[in-house]
């Protein structure tokens, strides 16, 4: 379970979290949709310990993040960062298999290998991509290689960060869809950031919404359409006019 | 206030200044310590070796061999003001070991070798790879840092000592091909004038340039600011700061090598 209480956090003088309060069960798939700014990378980021907040606590099975053993907390963590992230130096499946290379997970090269390859077919590769470099991949491609690195070590808990970025609507469906399968089938609590509605559709078990520094609305998925929050309701329905400010 | 203006800036200058001498030397600190504690990653550090060490010879092979040649034609010059010609094998040598040697091949290595780990370590930061190294349960000084400083700290005394070989066959090959040095004489004035204190004052220079190299890298590339403008200045910073560095540390080392 990942329990957010009243976390805060500023770059010099802007306030970008103030006041998040979120609960995210064993399991659950809790997607967090906010507009661009709003500091939904940041709550993830703080996490994940990436970023420290400035008052508030972040407790994973109730223990605080900031005082856990790094190494054992990490490693219950898969991320699959908005650009992949993938390591340009190193082959797709070396990617794959960071984690299983070195560290307290290391395993013998063939192994390490062998499960990257496997990962690599989860997310719909054939064996031939893994001795490519990521810069040889399409950008679909390699969030397919940031996802199957995400879940190489069977992790308890994944992070998405806008998944569905940068792709077209065609491979939005693709990630998506296996998203959705990875995670009921590896039964982990997900919590993905995204401002794409297909996502929040196909992914979310429950979504909240981060507007100006706090969860503005949270709750299931089966309530998104109907929640009377005039908030979400201008944000799910892209309306210019609302009571969130936009930009023109 | 108006006349208070001018000193406000001076002092916010010299602050600034000693703030980031301040984040610079922990970053060393960090850096350096992150070295001998475990885990190695020995792929890494041999990547850096090959980087730092290796495909820097030509470039420092070319450097020495210019910088040898038009030294011993500037001494054979000015030394025939004052009949001083047969000098050149023994102020070559020592110029190349002592002095040039070290600090030319320090400023390429600045140029080579700081601006591409700064480059690379920029762009790894701007497109998340440092923040997925850490979740990943790796270390970014360990993993970055730690292989590259320590690679720098062994190869770089390496490339000075064949910067200062080589150097010095770059005035052999003029004095012996242009100004008419019996080549058995040159080589026999160059050793016999050659201490072991200049050899060793040379490759501590070395270390300490090589080190100074890779760690500015390090540090600009970790601060590296967002986008493709953030990877230049923190390239062009690098490099900057790792050339005044090394120009000011060889001061300080040839005076406490060679004034006492």
């Amino acid at each position: 379970m990942i329990e957010l209480e009243n976390v805060h956090k500023s770059f010099g003088a802007k306030k970008v979290l103030q006041g998040v309060d979120l609960s995210i069960a064993k399991g659950e798939s809790m997607v967090i949709i906010g507009g661009s700014g709003t500091g939904k990378s940041v709550t993830l980021k703080s996490v994940l310990g990436l970023v420290t907040p400035d008052q508030g606590r972040i407790l994973v099975d109730g223990q605080d993040v900031l005082q856990a053993d790094r190494d054992a907390f990490l490693a219950r963590f898969g991320m699959l960062f908005q650009g992949a992230a993938l390591f340009d130096s190193l082959t797709v499946w070396q990617n794959v298999a960071f984690r299983l290379l070195r560290g307290s997970l290391k395993r013998p090269k063939e192994e390490a290998r062998s499960i990257a390859i496997e990962k690599l077919r989860r997310v719909g590769m054939k064996a031939e991509v893994a001795d490519l470099f990521p810069s040889e991949l399409s950008g679909g491609m390699q969030k397919r290689v940031g996802l199957a690195r995400a879940i190489a070590a069977d992790p308890e808990i994944i992070f998405f960060d806008e998944p569905t970025t940068g792709l077209d609507p065609i491979m939005s469906g693709v990630i998506n869809d296996l998203i959705r399968e990875i995670v009921v089938e590896m039964g982990a609590t997900a919590m993905t950031i995204t401002h794409d509605m297909s996502s929040v559709r196909a992914i979310a078990d429950k979504v909240a919404m981060l507007h100006d520094g706090v969860i503005q609305w949270t709750g299931p998925i089966a309530k998104l359409d109907d929640s009377g929050d005039p908030y979400l309701d201008q944000f799910i329905h892209g309306r210019a006019e609302g009571p969130i400010e936009a930009i023109r | 206030m108006r006349l208070l203006s001018p000193l406000a800036h001076i002092g916010r200058a010299v602050l600034g200044l000693l703030a980031a001498t301040g984040r610079v030397t922990l970053f060393a600190i960090d850096g350096v310590s992150h070295i001998v504690r475990p885990p190695f990653y020995g792929r890494e550090f041999l990547a850096a070796l090959l980087n730092i060490g290796w495909l820097s010879l030509p470039v420092v092979g070319l450097t020495a061999f210019f910088t040898g040649g038009a030294l011993a034609l500037q001494i054979y010059a000015g030394g025939a003001r004052f009949s001083a010609e047969a000098v050149v094998p023994q102020i070559v040598a020592i110029g190349m070991v002592r002095e040039l040697g070290p600090v030319l091949v320090g400023l390429m290595i600045a140029a080579r070798v700081t601006s591409s780990i700064a480059a690379e370590i920029a762009t790894m930061k701007v497109t998340e790879q440092i923040d997925a190294l850490v979740t990943l349960s790796t270390h970014p000084m360990k993993y970055l840092t730690a292989p590259r400083v320590l690679a720098a700290l062994l190869v770089v005394p390496v490339l000075v000592g064949v910067g200062d070989i080589i150097g010095i066959y770059g005035g052999f090959i003029v004095g012996t091909q242009q100004l008419g040095f019996n080549s058995a004489t040159y080589l026999k004035n160059t050793a016999d004038f050659l201490e072991i204190a200049d050899i060793a004052s040379s490759l501590i220079k070395g270390c300490a340039f090589g080190g100074i190299a890779a760690i500015m890298g390090c540090y600009f590339g970790m601060q590296s600011g967002r986008g493709a403008q953030g990877v230049g200045q923190a390239t062009k910073a690098s490099v900057q700061a790792a050339a005044v560095l090394i120009l000011a540390a060889n001061f300080i080392l040839t005076s406490v090598f060679f004034t006492t």
